[in-house]
């Protein structure tokens, strides 16, 4: 490379065995990704290389965290037009052609991550060896954000694993270690990195056949048989993504089934869907969550806090979860409740938790043992932080604080868990107020990734700011938020949920109004999250922020609480329940005004998302929409409360809720953040 | 054999704390628990509670007679998991019932000769865990299945295959059975119960004490060295299990003997246990305890290992008490309380009356005079291993550990512990109180 006003990506190296090493280590990045300078400079070491006729070549990174990330997801956002999104694609696509055509064997040297646009140069590969280790996976995510695969993921997967195989990760999104890799034959060798080098060499020496699928696979790609699985694949998928609001894994299933067997078809499809889709407004939203996520990861980076133990007090539901997902993070914790038998289902469910995550029997034993049970709390006085995860009541809580604070380290942590009492209030009762924070989880504690982290008035700067690095330790997305009654997320959803109450109220059937929440494109419809949550739960959240936000709670609620029916935990809430599933009832000949239900939910989690702002519970719009989507699920596909307001016009949504208010009463009046969303230009907020 | 001398000839060697899982009886399958899963449950909570850390120990010693395939050096397995370090070395013995003692005995010699000066031993057995093996036929049968290489000599092999191939060796009824004088220990309990005249009525009498003491004191909350065991099914054990308070003399009377059928007087009712179950001490020396300010539990003051006939192994504590007080000019009553482990109760009481028997101590503990009468009263006050149960490689240090907690709660001073051992040995400790 003579060029020296350029970045240089790559540097090569030949061997006594006349085997080229190309090294990809993206200038000034710290993960090596994808862009168009990344394949120029590719595309001319692979002529060069070409020329000079070696015995073979491996591609490897010299970056330590992984092989390669993918595309350079902000090389995304710069494309605006489908013809520039396709002259990415085939750009990418020419690149990888000319490093399948080469005359000599090449080997991918896999280790760390190897995601969407690496795994596709992988497979442009000849052969793929993997490191050994429960870090290194492959996959192609692209469904994850909206898209599918466009340089060849798909055209070469499909041949090499067989269909079923090969649509089953691509559709899934999902991340595979080495030696499901070698199962499946998309890797040829897995081994530790002593012998990675070894390993390389010896595929190019040796040059094996490459893996070809057995007959069950090849036969799912046949083309009698593809419209069948076709079609099984869209039911699949359409469990959890459905079609009108994620188009691209419907589109990928499409193009499987029209061109499975031709490659060069299969490639020029891939490009033009792609192109299509990267400019519509799922991918960019979900392109924009993506975006949110690093912005909370981004959030809690002090490399100095080093904390290593986690006392725990608490082991319900919540307090057990966080114990064991805090194990599982690699702390060493101690879980405490009143009595051995309130501590022993905790260590139950904790052990089912190491069974699924870590598999292999000793990584399981490794982590139950850094769990020890703890009912005399002998823990407080070894812990860098505690959580304190014990009923919702001030009283009790502050009677806690103030019998450990004697026993605990003079600068550890103490963080509540606490969903709706304001921090002022249980910091009284500490002599040292500025150690108090609020750590709050959602439930369930392993699939939410968001953690609300609360600053009260007296919570120090350095206590918030661990707070957020331990957040990101355990592998939590931290979102700072203000010690203000519900915080961000229950108080959002708090309206909404009282909305669906009065609905069923006035006769709405639930699954009518569940359908109408999950149509938009929420996880779950409000009914049956009540129920899921626990009417009890919800009464009692719901009695707090009534009394600081003078809210009425509709009697139904009461009632249902009243008569001991609390939804799943006690089989009949608003749904009654069979094995943990609500009874569904058909939606029935009712003539429902589906749109004015959706309004009436909807309208109602974005009017108090407009409060949040306004208040300053949470810093910005993209934090909130962030929290939203990673704390309830919110229809990510549209990029969160805020951004839907923005695509829909603030006005819209304005005028909604007025015509609201004067129909159905003074619960929708729009909050006075609106004024400033609705005179900016154009009726779009800013 | 030369003059022996008291303690283990050098600094004086303390017990700072304790603690152990609750014994599990074994119930015909294998337990919830392999035997270092119980050592690291046991031990957790002791060091979480210490001033120091568990990389500050010398060394790990822990007594086991069957660890798993999966616990090559036992003691090492348990040292790692309890996150002393890689630094911390550990090593793992075995004198059979009495390993658990041999690990105290062990860990005291190397505190007084100046070795180490803060040590972790203790002891562990996982009697449900016991494997059941293939027999030596069988073996050899796999064996030659293996080298055979065409399919023509592997059918060959195969039709070699019988019946009496899959009878399988079980390792926990050959491990109790002593493999020089070809008798069971059940059937060493009959033979001193034939020679000191130790009637079925007796054994009953005395193994339902055991079981109401023990009970009394679950109840009470005398044993609280006891650490609670969760498992991962969401159960919890906090109490020793196999303990029966209900137990009574017409019960015990409708069990049939067990070793000596059909007119042995030796029953499962008035036997030891088999049991799951580990127990810790910490051992240090002075300048450990003043270094780390740590409290003091007690002090062990000396140590005795006795050889006898195999087939009377029972009689162990007696030979191996004797010399103890020999050296120490001490006669029973300056003996505060006694444990004498109960792998029989026909064997406690054996020892108990061969201590008193003029000619019994003329002729093999070499005295002129007998011991004062052990008074029961002071004997296995809490319960013995008749109730709580006899995990072999445990049991030893089970009884040093709870001597230490009985001295201090009685504010007494002086007290013996003594096992009988599988093979024709003994082994007793002499314990005192100090205060501070």
């Amino acid at each position: 490379m003579e060029n020296t006003t350029e970045n240089v990506h790559f540097n090569v190296a030949t061997d006594n065995d006349n085997i080229i090493w190309l090294h990809f280590d993206k200038a000034d990045a710290g993960t090596n990704v994808l862009n168009t300078e990344v394949f120029d400079q590719l595309d001319q070491h692979l002529q060069k290389i070409a020329a000079q006729s070696p015995r073979g070549l491996v591609i490897l990174s010299d970056k330590a965290n992984g092989f390669i990330a993918g595309a350079d997801i902000t090389a995304f956002t710069r494309i605006k037009t489908s013809d520039e999104a396709l002259g990415f694609l085939h750009r990418g696509q020419e690149v990888f052609n000319r490093l399948e055509a080469l005359p000599f064997p090449t080997v991918a040297l896999i280790h760390g991550f190897c995601l969407g646009g690496g795994t596709e140069l992988s497979l442009a590969c000849r052969y793929r060896v993997t490191r050994d280790d429960p870090g290194t996976r492959m996959g192609l995510p692209e469904v994850k954000l909206g898209i599918h695969p466009g340089w060849g993921g798909s055209a070469r997967m499909v041949p090499l694993l067989g269909g079923l195989k090969a649509m089953d990760l691509i559709l899934s999104g999902r991340s595979i270690d080495g030696r499901t890799g070698k199962r499946m034959g998309l890797v040829d060798l897995v081994v530790p990195e002593r012998h990675m080098r070894a390993a390389a060499r010896k595929l190019v020496l040796e040059s094996p056949t490459p893996h070809q699928p057995g007959l069950l696979d090849r036969l799912s790609n046949n083309a009698l048989v593809r419209p069948l699985l076709a079609r099984v694949f869209s039911q699949q998928v359409a469990k959890r993504a459905p079609k009108n609001h994620y188009p691209s894994p419907y589109a990928m299933i499409d193009i499987w089934r029209k061109h499975a067997t031709d490659k060069r078809r299969m490639l020029d499809a891939e490009a033009q869907s792609l192109a299509n889709l990267m400019t519509g407004a799922t991918a960019q939203n979900l392109v924009r969550v993506f975006f949110l996520q690093e912005q909370l990861k981004s959030l809690g980076k002090d490399k100095t806090y080093q904390p290593k133990s986690v006392h725990v007090i608490g082991a319900g539901t919540m307090g057990g979860d966080i114990a064991a997902w805090c194990t599982f993070r690699g702390f060493h914790v101690t879980l405490q409740d009143q009595s051995p038998e309130r501590i022993a289902p905790a260590v139950k469910r904790a052990y089912t938790l190491f069974k699924r995550k870590l598999k292999r029997p000793i990584k399981i034993n490794e982590a139950m043992d850094r769990l020890m049970p703890d009912h005399k709390g002998i823990g407080v006085e070894r812990a860098d932080i505690i959580i304190e995860a014990i009923f919702e009541d001030a009283n009790v809580k502050r009677s806690l604080y103030k019998d450990i604070e004697p026993r605990m380290k003079p600068d550890a942590i103490l963080a509540t868990n606490t969903s709706s009492i304001p921090l002022e209030e249980l910091s009284s009762a500490l002599s040292k107020p500025e150690r108090l924070v609020g750590l709050h989880f959602f439930n369930p504690v392993a699939m939410m990734q968001l953690v609300e982290v609360v600053t009260g008035e007296a919570t120090s700067a350095e206590v918030a700011a661990r707070a957020m690095t331990f957040t990101r330790q355990i592998d939590r997305l931290p979102l700072p938020v203000t010690s203000t009654p519900g915080f961000m997320v229950n108080r959002i959803l708090m309206p909404y949920l009282m909305e669906a109450v009065l609905l069923e109220a006035e006769g709405v059937p639930p699954a009518v109004i569940d359908k109408a929440a999950t149509d938009f494109g929420m996880p779950m419809g409000p009914v049956q999250l009540a129920d899921t949550v626990g009417l009890d739960i919800c009464l009692h959240v719901a009695e707090i922020l009534a009394e600081h936000f003078n809210a009425e709670i509709p009697q139904r609620l009461k009632k249902l609480v009243a008569d001991g029916n609390l939804g799943r935990k006690s089989g009949r809430g608003f749904y009654s329940y069979k094995k943990g599933k609500p009874v569904k009832q058909k939606a029935g000949d009712g003539n429902w005004n589906v749109d004015e239900i959706t309004n009436r939910l909807i309208d109602r989690l974005l009017n108090e998302s407009v409060s949040c702002v306004r208040e300053h519970v949470v810093e910005s719009d993209e934090l909130l929409d962030a929290g939203m989507i990673f704390g309830t699920g919110f229809a990510p596909f549209r990029g969160g409360p805020m951004h839907h307001i923005d695509a829909v016009g603030a006005e819209v949504i304005y005028q909604q809720l007025q015509s609201l208010e004067k129909l159905r009463g003074k619960r929708f009046t729009p909050d006075p953040g609106w004024e400033a969303m609705t005179k900016s230009s154009g009726g779009k907020h800013v | 054999m030369g003059e022996r001398q008291s303690g283990w000839g050098g600094r004086p060697v303390f017990v700072v704390d304790g603690s152990r899982t609750p014994y599990i009886k074994a119930r015909g399958k294998p337990g919830p628990f392999s035997a270092s899963d119980l050592a690291v449950a046991a031990g957790q909570p002791l060091l979480a509670r210490q001033p120091f850390a568990a990389g500050d120990f010398d060394e790990v010693i822990l007594g086991c007679m069957m660890p798993s395939e999966d616990e090559a050096n036992i003691a090492r397995v348990a040292a790692l998991r309890l996150g002393c370090g890689d630094r911390v070395p550990a090593w793992t013995v075995q004198r059979n019932c009495a390993s658990g003692m041999q690990s105290i005995d062990s860990a005291a010699q190397n505190i007084a000769s100046g070795r180490s000066s803060l040590v972790l031993a203790g002891g562990v057995e996982a009697m449900s865990r016991a494997p059941i093996m293939y027999n030596d036929t069988m073996v050899h049968w796999l064996a030659a299945l293996a080298r055979a290489r065409t399919p023509m000599a592997k059918l060959k092999v195969l039709g070699g295959l019988r019946p009496g191939h899959f009878k399988p060796v079980i390792a926990l009824l050959r491990g109790l059975t002593d493999p020089i004088v070809g008798l069971s220990m059940g059937q060493t309990a009959e033979i001193l119960a034939h020679r000191f005249g130790i009637t079925r009525e007796m054994m009953d009498n005395f193994a339902v004490r055991s079981h109401l003491r023990l009970a009394s004191a679950h109840e009470n909350g005398d044993l609280d060295e006891i650490e609670v065991l969760y498992d991962t099914r969401g159960n919890i054990y906090d109490h020793d299990d196999g303990v029966r308070p209900d137990s009574s003399i017409e019960k015990l009377a409708k069990l049939r003997p067990v070793f000596d059928k059909p007119v042995g007087t030796v029953t499962a009712g008035n036997s030891a246990q088999i049991t799951d179950g580990a127990a810790w001490l910490i051992l240090a020396s002075e300048e450990s305890v003043s270094r780390h300010n740590l409290p003091v539990l007690g002090q062990l003051i000396d140590s005795q290992w006795a050889g006898l006939d195999p087939a009377q192994m029972g009689l162990g504590p007696d030979y191996a008490m004797a010399p103890i007080m020999q050296r120490h000019g001490l006669d029973t009553p300056d003996i505060d309380y006694f444990e004498i482990n109960e792998a029989f109760a026909a064997q406690v009481l054996a020892c108990i009356t061969a201590w008193k028997d003029p000619e019994f101590c003329r002729n093999e503990l070499h005295r002129d005079t007998p011991f004062t009468p052990i008074d029961e009263e002071r004997l296995n006050v809490d319960g013995g291993a008749v109730a709580v149960g006899h995990p072999v490689g445990s049991s030893g240090a089970r009884i040093v550990l709870h001597m230490l907690k009985l001295l201090q709660r009685k504010n007494a001073k002086r007290g013996m512990a003594s096992i009988c051992i599988g093979g024709g040995q003994g082994g007793a400790m002499l314990i005192e109180r100090t205060t501070g």
